[in-house]
C-alpha cells in the first residue's frame, strides 16, 4: 500500500491538464472450496492437466449441476464484508462458444445476483467505492496456445485443460467511482484483504485466485459525464493494474485531443510491452442470450441463515484497523499493521502497557512478520517501557527486539548481555562538550548561522554516535545541542 | 432488433442467427428455413390475445429452492482413470489435453 | 395390420424369475429370438447388446441360486431410449454428432433399473435429440410401427414404443418433453407414462428441454408401466429439480377402481373448438372411454381448460430456447465427431453443420432467435407466462375433478412422409404438451381402434404427483378395453 492519496491530484498529475480518470473494476475471486461450484470434482491449483474433473464439469451429455453450499456461504461472506444486501438469487446461462467452456455456456447470475448494493471505504485515500453487485459464477478451463510465439494471434493450435472449469468465482463489480491508479490498487488490496479475512479465498493474484478487469474512461475534470469505456483484461498484479489504467487513460486523452474517440471494446494488457492491445473481435457474440438455468433452482437465503453467517464473520480489515486506532494507533500505521497481520500482537502489547506510538513504530518498521507470532506481548511491552524510560536507545531497542524474536529471551536479559545501558545525561553532556571543543569552527557556525544549523546538527549527532558507538539517545543529543547553542 | 413478435423474419436474420448458433446454412437451406421459422413464430402472435401483464413466468413446474450439496469430492471424480476414459473419447488430444485448431487463424 | 402374439408381461416375468420358475437367461433368449426375427424389419434399436445382456441375465440367475433377491424387475428384458447414458455402451441420441460416443457413466434411472434386476437388451432409436413425433428424424433411419410397417411408430421415443409393441423387450423407457412417450404409446397400442416432473431423475438423460424432459416407461400393461415407474422414480441429489418428497407407491392401488372419482373431459381437446385436425374415430374412442369410466362408477363431465390452446405456441418457444443452449456443447472439442476447420470457430461450425439434422438445426435456430437480444420478452418471456396460465387453469379444473381425460394424439399412426411440413408435425403434440408445460403427470392407455384398425390412445391427466389416481383410471380403462 502506498501513502499517496489525494486522488484528484493523482489523476490530474498523470493526465494532461483538464482531464480525470473514471474507473470501475471487476474483481474475480476464486473461492477456496474443496469442490467446484456445480460439480463434485476437486478444486485445487497446480494439478496435472484434466485431473480435477468429473462428468459434470466436463459438461458431458446428460450431466446436471448441483450448487455447492460452501460456495454460497463464502459468496455471502464476501457480500456481507462488502456491506452488500444478500438476497434471493437465480443462476442464469450466459451463452457463447469458447472451447475452454465445456457446455458452451457459462452458469452465472444475471438480473438476480446474490449480493447487491455494497461499498468499500478505502483506508488511505479515504474515499468510498460503491459496489454494484457481487455475483456467483463458474470459472472456465485453461487454453494454452501452442505456436511459434505462444501468442494467441499466431498459434498453430490450442490445448485445453478443464481443471479450472467450474471452479467457483465471485465477481465483484464496482460503480465507476475510482479516480486513479493508486486508488484502484488500494481498492484491490482492500478487497483482497477482505476475502482472505473471511476465509473465502487465498487471494493469490499470482495463481489467478484474484483477477482484475478494469473499465477505464476519461472525462473533463470535474464533469459528471460517463464517456466510452474500454475493458482491460489480463491485469495480473497490483503493479500492472496501475500501469494498465494509466496507459489506457492516456490513450483515451490522446484520442480525444487529436479529435478522435475511443471505441467500446475489450483490450488486453501486454505487461512486457507496457501497453494495451485490442482483443479478439467477437462479432455478434455479445448477444449472450441470458436465461434462467432450468437445471437449477433459486437460492433464497433465509434471514436466519444470513444472521448466522454475519455473526460468525471473522474480523474484517476495517474493524481491525478501527480497534488499533481506538487503542491509540494512527490510521496509516494501523493500516500497515493490519496489512502485516500483526494487529492482534500489537493490541496485546498495548494492553500489556506498551506505549501505542512506539509499539506501532516497531510493528511497522522493525519487526519481521515471520516469527513475530512467537513474541510474548509482555516482553514486548517491557522493551517499549525500557525504551520510553531511556534505558535503551531506539537503535538498541530494535536490536533487542530482533533477538527477542530469535531466542525468546526477555529484553532485560538481552540488554544486559550486550551491556546496553543508555548513557545518563551528565555522561553524554561531557562527551558532547569534548566534541564541541575539538570542532570550534563547526560550533561557531552552528550557533550563528541558522541556515546551516540543520546540516551541522547531523554532524554533531554523528560525532556523538561515533564516540559512544551508537549508545547515545539521538533525541537527547539534539536537546543538549539546542540548550547549549541558546545559552 | 425490435422488441416485437409481429416483426417478420427475413433471410438475413436467419443467417445471422445461424452464425450465433455456429451453424452454416446453404442458400437452399436459408430458402427453406426462413418461411418455416417464420410460420412457427407467427403462431407466437396468438399470445398477443392474452393479458399477461400480471402473470409471473414459470421457470420450473415444481417450485423448489435452496437445493444444494455438501462441499465433498465425489468418489467418481478426478484421477487418471476418468481422465484417460474422457480423453480416449475426444476427437483429438495431446499431452493429456484436448487439442483444437487455433483460436484465430485462416481468416 | 398383423395381430401380435400375446406377450409375456414384465410383472409375470419378474415373478417367475424370482420364484425360480424360469431363469432370466431363458426369458432373455426368448426375447432375443423375437429380436432376431423382426428387428431387421422394424429397426427399433440403435444397438442390441446381446452379450452384455446374457452376462447380466446369468448374474441374476446366480443371485437367485444363492438365495438373493435381484429386485422387483428380476430378469425383465428392458430397452432404453438412446438418449439415456449407459457406461461403455454407445449413446447417440440418433445423431451423427454423437455417433460412437460411449459415456463414462450411467444415468440415475439406468442405475436404478440395474438395481431392480432388469436386463438391458439395447438402446432404442429416436428422433434426433428427441425432436420429432415420428422417429423419421433419426440420423440412422426410421423405426417402423410393428402394427403396420407402412406407418410411423410416433416419436420421439418411437424405438422404445416399437420394442415393447414388437415383443423385443417386456418393458422400455423413453423421455417425454412434449409427448414423446405418450404419443408413440398411442400409435403403437402400448401404455406410456409421463411422470410428474421431478419424480424421475434427469441425471444421465441427454437434455432436450430441461424444464420439460421427463423419463418414463412403455409397457404392454398398466401394471407393467406401474412397476417400471416405481423402479426408476425417487429423489436424486444429482438432479437439482428432483422432488425430495417420498412418492406414494402406485401398484397397491391398481385395482382400486374409479367409483366416485370425478373425471373431466377437456373440452378444448375434443376437436370441436379452436384446435382442429382430430380424427373422428379418435374422438369417438375417447368418448367411449369416458362412458366406460362412467359405467365403472366415475362422475364424468366436460371441463374447459381454456389456455391449453396456447400450449403449442408456448412449447415451440420454450423447448427450442432451452435446446439451443443445451445443444451448444456439441462443438467437436471434447467428445463426438469433429469436422475440422482453420480455427476453433470454423471447426465448431463445420462440426455442428455436418453433425445435426434439419429438424435439430431448425429448433436450435428457433431457440437462438427467441432468446436473442430484443426478442426475449416477446417470445421466451411471454411463453413462460403462458405456462403459468396453463398451470392456473389446470388448478381450477382440479378443484372440481380428480383427473382429466383427452385423446393422446389427434390421429392414429400415419404413413411415412405424411407430415413433412414441420408445423403439421408439431400439431401432433397438441394434447400432450400442456402436461409438460405444467409438469403434471399423464398416461396414455390404448382404447379401441381408429382409422385402418390402428389403436387409439386415451390420455389421462392428473395434478402434480397424482400418479396413483392416474393408474387407478388407467387400470379401469385397460379392463374395459378387453
Amino acid at each position: 500500500m502506498t501513502n499517496k492519496s489525494a486522488t484528484k491530484t493523482e489523476s490530474q498529475e498523470l493526465l494532461p491538464e483538464g482531464w480525470e480518470m473514471v474507473i470501475g473494476l471487476e474483481i474475480h475471486v476464486e473461492l477456496a472450496t474443496a469442490t467446484k461450484l456445480f460439480s463434485p470434482a476437486q478444486n485445487s491449483f497446480g494439478s496435472e492437466p484434466n485431473q480435477n474433473v468429473h462428468p459434470v464439469c466436463l459438461g458431458l451429455p446428460g450431466t446436471l449441476p448441483v450448487v455447492n453450499e460452501k460456495a454460497i456461504e463464502f459468496a455471502a461472506r464476501i457480500g456481507l464484508a462488502l456491506n452488500c444486501t444478500v438476497q434471493k438469487c437465480v443462476f442464469a446461462r450466459k451463452n457463447y462458444f469458447y472451447p475452454d467452456m465445456p457446455k458452451d455456456y457459462q452458469i452465472s447470475q444475471f438480473d438476480e445476483p446474490l449480493n447487491i448494493d455494497g461499498w468499500v471505504d478505502l483506508p488511505v485515500a479515504g474515499t468510498r467505492i460503491r459496489v454494484e453487485r457481487a455475483h456467483v459464477e463458474e470459472d472456465t478451463g485453461k487454453t494454452t496456445h501452442v505456436g511459434d510465439s505462444g501468442r494467441i494471434h499466431d498459434a498453430g493450435y490450442s490445448l485445453v485443460d478443464y481443471n479450472r472449469a467450474g471452479v467457483p468465482l465471485v465477481e465483484i463489480v464496482t460503480h465507476p467511482d475510482i479516480r486513479g491508479p493508486e486508488e484502484a490498487k488500494e481498492y484491490v488490496d482492500e478487497v483482497r484483504a477482505m476475502v482472505v479475512a473471511v476465509g473465502a479465498s487465498d487471494g493469490k493474484m499470482e495463481e489467478g485466485s484474484l483477477r482484475v478487469d478494469a473499465n477505464v474512461s476519461v472525462r473533463p475534470a470535474g464533469s459528471d459525464e460517463l464517456r466510452t469505456r474500454c475493458e482491460i483484461k489480463n491485469v495480473n498484479s497490483l503493479r500492472s493494474i496501475g500501469r494498465a489504467i494509466t496507459y489506457e487513460a492516456k490513450r483515451h486523452v490522446n484520442l480525444y485531443e487529436s479529435g478522435k474517440e475511443p471505441i467500446q471494446e475489450t483490450r488486453h494488457w501486454d505487461e512486457e510491452a507496457g501497453r494495451t492491445r485490442d482483443g479478439r473481435k467477437k462479432e455478434d457474440s455479445d448477444d449472450y442470450r441470458y436465461f434462467a438455468d432450468p437445471d437449477l433452482v433459486a437460492i433464497d437465503p433465509t434471514p436466519e441463515w444470513i444472521a448466522q453467517i454475519a455473526a460468525s464473520q471473522p474480523a474484517l480489515p476495517a474493524q481491525r484497523r478501527e480497534a488499533l486506532v481506538s487503542a491509540g494507533a494512527d490510521s496509516e500505521g494501523a493500516a500497515l499493521v493490519v496489512q502485516r497481520d500483526l494487529d492482534s500482537l500489537v493490541l496485546a502489547v498495548i494492553e500489556a502497557g506498551g506505549e501505542a506510538k512506539r509499539v506501532l513504530n516497531h510493528a511497522t518498521n522493525n519487526l519481521a512478520i515471520e516469527g513475530a507470532e512467537a513474541l510474548s506481548p509482555s516482553n514486548f511491552a517491557d522493551l517499549v517501557k525500557m525504551e520510553a524510560d531511556g534505558a535503551l536507545t531506539s537503535t538498541q531497542a530494535k536490536q533487542v527486539l530482533a533477538e527477542m524474536v530469535s531466542d525468546g529471551s526477555t529484553p532485560a536479559d538481552i540488554a544486559a548481555k550486550h551491556g546496553f545501558e543508555a548513557m545518563d545525561t551528565g555522561e553524554l553532556e561531557a562527551t558532547l562538550d569534548e566534541i564541541i571543543s575539538s570542532s570550534p569552527q563547526e560550533w561557531e557556525r552552528f550557533v550563528n548561522e541558522p541556515e546551516a544549523r540543520g546540516k551541522l546538527q547531523g554532524f554533531f549527532v554523528g560525532q556523538v554516535m561515533k564516540a559512544t558507538r551508537g549508545q547515545a539517545d539521538g533525541k537527547l543529543v539534539n536537546q543538549l545541542l539546542a540548550k547549549k547553542a541558546n545559552s | 432488433m425490435v422488441d416485437d413478435a409481429a416483426h417478420e423474419l427475413d433471410r438475413d436474420e436467419v443467417a445471422k442467427v445461424a452464425g450465433l448458433a455456429m451453424l452454416e446454412l446453404t442458400d437452399e437451406e436459408l430458402d427453406t428455413f426462413t418461411p418455416q421459422l417464420g410460420a412457427i413464430l407467427a403462431h407466437a402472435q396468438d399470445m398477443e390475445n392474452l393479458d399477461l401483464a400480471d402473470v409471473a413466468p414459470t421457470h420450473h413446474p415444481y417450485p423448489l429452492v435452496n437445493v444444494m450439496r455438501p462441499d465433498v469430492v465425489a468418489e467418481d471424480a478426478g484421477g487418471p482413470e476418468l481422465r484417460d476414459a474422457v480423453l480416449a473419447a475426444a476427437p483429438d488430444v495431446e499431452d493429456n489435453r484436448f487439442k483444437v485448431p487455433p483460436a484465430l487463424g485462416g481468416d | 395390420m398383423s395381430k401380435p402374439a400375446p406377450k409375456p408381461t414384465a410383472t409375470d416375468i419378474a415373478a417367475q424369475v424370482r420364484s425360480g420358475e424360469r431363469t432370466a437367461v431363458e426369458v432373455l433368449e426368448e426375447h432375443l429370438a423375437v429380436v432376431a426375427d423382426r428387428e431387421s424389419e422394424i429397426h427399433a434399436f440403435n444397438v442390441v447388446i446381446a452379450d452384455e445382456a446374457r452376462e447380466r441375465a446369468s448374474a441374476i440367475d446366480a443371485q437367485i441360486a444363492s438365495g438373493e433377491d435381484p429386485g422387483p424387475l428380476a430378469g425383465v428384458p428392458v430397452a432404453l431410449k438412446d438418449n439415456m447414458c449407459t457406461t461403455g455402451i454407445p449413446t447417440t441420441c440418433s445423431s451423427k454428432i454423437l455417433d460412437g460416443w460411449k459415456p463414462p457413466y450411467n444415468g440415475t434411472a439406468v442405475d436404478k433399473l440395474y438395481e431392480a434386476g432388469a436386463v438391458v437388451v439395447g438402446k432404442t432409436n429416436l428422433d434426433e435429440f428427441a425432436m420429432g413425433s415420428s422417429t423419421e428424424n433419426s440420423a440412422f433411419g426410421p423405426t417402423l410401427n410393428p402394427l403396420d410397417t407402412s406407418c410411423v411408430p410416433g416419436g420421439s421415443s418411437g424405438g422404445s414404443a416399437a420394442a415393447v409393441a414388437a415383443g423385443f423387450a417386456a418393458l422400455s423407457f423413453g423421455s417425454d418433453t412434449g409427448g414423446s412417450i405418450r404419443q408413440p404409446a398411442a400409435l403403437t397400442g402400448t401404455v406410456g407414462l409421463k411422470p410428474s416432473y421431478g419424480t424421475v431423475s434427469r441425471y444421465g438423460l441427454i437434455a432436450f428441454a430441461s424444464s420439460l424432459d421427463q423419463i418414463g416407461p412403455f409397457a404392454n400393461t398398466v401394471a407393467d408401466a406401474a412397476a417400471g415407474f416405481e423402479a426408476v422414480a425417487g429423489h436424486d441429489p444429482r438432479d437439482s429439480t428432483s422432488i425430495p418428497e417420498q412418492l406414494r407407491p402406485v401398484t397397491p392401488h391398481l385395482s382400486d377402481g374409479v367409483d366416485g372419482m370425478r373425471i373431466g373431459v377437456i373440452t378444448e381437446l375434443m376437436g370441436d373448438g379452436e384446435l382442429k385436425g382430430f380424427e373422428p374415430e379418435v374422438i369417438a374412442q375417447t368418448r367411449a372411454a369416458a362412458d366406460a369410466l362412467a359405467a365403472a362408477g366415475a362422475k364424468v363431465s366436460e371441463v374447459s381448460v381454456p389456455s391449453v390452446v396456447y400450449g403449442l405456441t408456448a412449447y415451440y418457444l420454450i423447448a427450442p430456447s432451452e435446446a439451443s443452449s443445451n445443444l451448444a456443447r456439441y462443438d467437436g472439442v471434447r467428445y463426438g465427431n469433429r469436422v475440422t476447420g482453420v480455427n476453433t470457430a470454423a471447426m465448431n461450425t463445420a462440426t455442428r453443420t455436418a453433425g445435426f439434422g434439419a429438424e435439430v438445426k431448425r429448433r436450435i435456430m428457433l431457440g437462438t432467435y427467441a432468446l436473442s437480444a430484443g426478442y426475449y420478452d416477446a417470445f421466451y418471456g411471454k411463453a413462460q407466462r403462458v405456462r403459468t396460465l396453463i398451470i392456473d387453469d389446470f388448478a381450477r379444473a382440479y378443484e372440481d375433478f380428480d383427473v382429466l381425460l383427452s385423446p393422446t394424439s389427434p390421429c392414429v399412426a400415419f404413413p411415412f412422409g405424411a407430415k413433412s411440413d414441420p408445423m403439421t408435425m408439431y400439431l401432433n403434440d397438441t394434447c400432450t404438451i400442456p402436461s409438460n408445460l405444467s409438469g403434471q403427470p399423464a398416461i396414455s392407455v390404448p382404447f379401441g381402434t381408429g382409422d385402418r384398425g390402428l389403436p387409439v390412445g386415451v390420455q389421462i391427466l392428473a395434478p402434480m404427483l397424482g400418479e396413483v389416481e392416474l393408474f387407478k383410471v388407467a387400470a379401469v380403462l385397460e379392463g374395459a378395453n378387453q
